[in-house]
């Protein structure tokens, strides 16, 4: 195991329990600098609870959380961006009336310099230039920086999205099943803007997703987690599908990194 | 896709524009289209736009408020009472002696503006902490206002207003040419204009009436900012209610009860949606013109000055039928 302090994300021991249900029950996880991570698991595998610890939305009832070496505990959503990690939610959480540049901005607005700064102007002019260098850099689709964000498709209100997480991140991005709702054509426009992320900002994204063939295009390691529990951790390189899916499953008892995989109750 | 928002903008603009000329058209020369006609448009619109202005934002923000009438009239009530009672003795009052002018015009203005903003602010919280959807709080507080305004004052008007607070400023004008109700309600609107485009507060109103939750989770303290939206449109009603009582040197008990309908009417033929996150002060001039212009038209051509009602009626449904069709082609997307 590498020493922590060379790890973007190292998750120890992180418990989270919902009345009876137990969704996290002492979850491991690391993430190396710029690299793609996937995590992958059934349905209640506690996926999205994880992304919520390090989101800052869910306290855990146990466990640390240690951002490039440095101990966090998030008590809320602030902290988790004052750490510089940044999340796409599946609903996106964009406002659809506005154009791309606000929604970038959307709570971050530059200010005007001097006293109308003082007096909340703000600077629309900056704001617009920024955003489209920020998605020329991404090379997004989005040709329109006027247009209403409501009124794009699917595939480029989710890189509108996730270009917001890209520009203010700077520790980690995580992105709930980015590509769900996307058809092919979208979907591998996603993709490409998640390389992206990694190849031009250097950052490393968290990926959830259903879809092991985007997984293994896009992602460089996965976790796979299953009853609250870390089962697997790999490089792509080194799995299969059928691997991955018995993992999720539980059908596969041993996992590569040759910890015993917990038995269901 | 081109921004619709425009479009619906340069329409209403020119249905507005259209209408002046059939006006000019039709009546004789020197009659609606002269400077006196266009002063008494304005007058006549002023009260209305300043309501609208609030109206706006909250619309834009996702709010409702349905009690401006009623709170502009409950703020003309304490104005004119506290500037009846301040200004001099009823003896005093009966030789036109006023001694504290000064300072009773000074208090009941504060006192007009501060009860608008404070009846806002419950508004605010009804809707905001105990989360009753805004149609109904304002629908609810709009009948308390009304009715204690009303117990208060025995459904009377207000009648001991000293004069010269009519004679000097109800019908004073800002260099000897425009009537100050004109002057302050441009004051407003172009503050408002300015908050809504040019800054963060404006920002986020849309947002919020675009996605609440997603502007919550981008920081914006969305409680605070919907309660200071009610805030300030109570205070706007105050407002009105001293220029109300100005221009009549009497509080009416009757006078405003439409207010709600009409500045709702005109925020929304001006482009404003009804459903959140879209909206322009431009347009919501345009909108509170477009009634004042009918009405002045209908009365120099001698036809019942009630077709305004009819002609804004249709006005409406055609500019919230363009709303939706907006937001289906949105949703198909
Ligand atoms: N807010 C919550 N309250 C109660 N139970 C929850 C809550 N969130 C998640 N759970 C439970 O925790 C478990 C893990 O859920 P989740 O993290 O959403 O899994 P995944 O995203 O992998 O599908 C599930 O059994 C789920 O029902
Ligand atoms: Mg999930």
């Amino acid at each position: 195991m590498k020493d922590s302090a060379d790890l973007a994300v190292r998750v120890r021991g992180v418990r989270k329990r919902y009345g009876h249900v137990e969704a996290l029950r002492g979850v491991d996880l690391d993430i190396a600098p710029g690299e793609i991570h996937a995590l992958l698991g059934d349905n209640g595998a506690g996926k999205s609870t994880l992304v919520k610890v390090l989101a800052g939305a869910v306290t855990p009832d146990e466990g640390t959380v240690e951002i490039n070496g440095v101990p966090h505990r998030f008590t809320g959503p602030r902290d988790a961006q004052a750490a510089g990690i940044e999340t796409v939610y599946q609903d996106l959480a964009l406002a659809p009336t506005l154009p791309p540049d606000a929604n970038l901005f959307l709570g971050r607005e530059p200010a005007r310099p001097g006293l109308l700064g003082r007096l909340g102007f703000v600077d629309r002019k900056a704001m617009r230039a920024e955003a489209a260098t920020h998605l020329r850099q991404l090379n997004s689709k989005i040709q329109d920086l006027g247009a209403e964000v409501g009124s794009m498709s699917g595939g480029q209100k989710q890189a509108v999205a996730v270009a917001r997480a890209a520009m203010w991140g700077s520790a980690l991005i995580m992105m709930d099943e980015p590509t769900a709702a996307l058809g092919v054509a979208q979907t591998e426009s996603v993709l490409e803007l998640i390389r992206r992320i990694r190849d031009e900002k250097g950052l490393p994204v968290l990926l959830i997703s259903h879809n092991l063939p985007d997984v293994f295009r896009v992602a460089d390691r996965c976790t796979v987690l299953r009853l609250g529990r870390r089962v697997l951790t790999a490089r792509m390189s080194d799995v299969t599908s059928t691997d991955l899916i018995r993992a999720m499953t539980g059908a596969d008892t041993l996992s590569p990194t040759g910890e015993r995989a917990a038995e269901p109750r | 896709m081109p921004r619709p928002q425009r479009l619906s903008d340069a329409t209403i603009l020119l249905l507005l524009i259209a209408i002046v000329a059939v006006f000019s058209i039709v009546t004789p020369a020197g009659t609606f289209l002269s400077l006196s006609n266009a002063e008494s448009i304005l007058l006549t619109a002023s009260q209305l736009l300043i309501l609208s202005c609030g109206i706006t934002f909250l619309l834009i923000a996702g709010g409702l408020d349905l009690s401006i009438g009623s709170i502009t009239i409950f703020s003309a009530v304490v104005v004119a009472k506290v500037m009846g009672a301040l200004a001099g003795t009823a003896a005093q009052a009966a030789d036109f002696h006023y001694p504290n002018l000064g300072v009773a015009i000074t208090v009941a203005i504060v006192c007009g503006l501060l009860v608008g903003a404070g009846w806002g602010a419950v508004n605010g919280l009804l809707a905001v902490k105990l989360r009753i959807p805004p149609f109904i709080a304002t629908l609810a507080t709009g009948g308390i206002v009304l009715g204690l305004a009303s117990v208060w004052t025995n459904g009377q008007n207000v009648q001991n207003v000293p004069l010269p607070f009519q004679s000097s400023f109800g019908l004073g004008k800002l260099f000897e040419v425009i009537p100050w109700s004109i002057v302050i309600a441009a004051v407003v609107t172009a503050v408002f204009w300015v908050v809504l485009s040019k800054t963060r507060f404006g920002l986020h109103t849309y947002a919020m009436g675009a996605n609440l939750e997603a502007a919550r989770r981008a920081g914006v303290n969305v409680r605070r900012h919907m309660v200071l939206l009610y805030v300030g449109t109570g205070a706007l009603c105050g407002i009105v209610a001293v220029l109300d009582v100005a221009r009549f040197s009497t509080a009416s008990i009757t006078s405003h009860s439409g207010d709600a309908l009409s500045a709702i009417a005109a925020v929304v033929i001006g482009g404003t949606s009804l459903f959140g996150g879209r909206g322009r002060i431009s347009g919501t001039v345009v909108g509170a013109l477009i009634p004042a212009v009918l009405q002045s038209g209908f009365v120099i051509m001698d036809v019942q000055p009630f077709w305004q009602n009819v002609a804004v009626g249709v006005v409406l449904l055609v500019a919230v039928y363009v709303d939706q069709v907006k937001i289906r082609a949105q949703e198909r997307t």
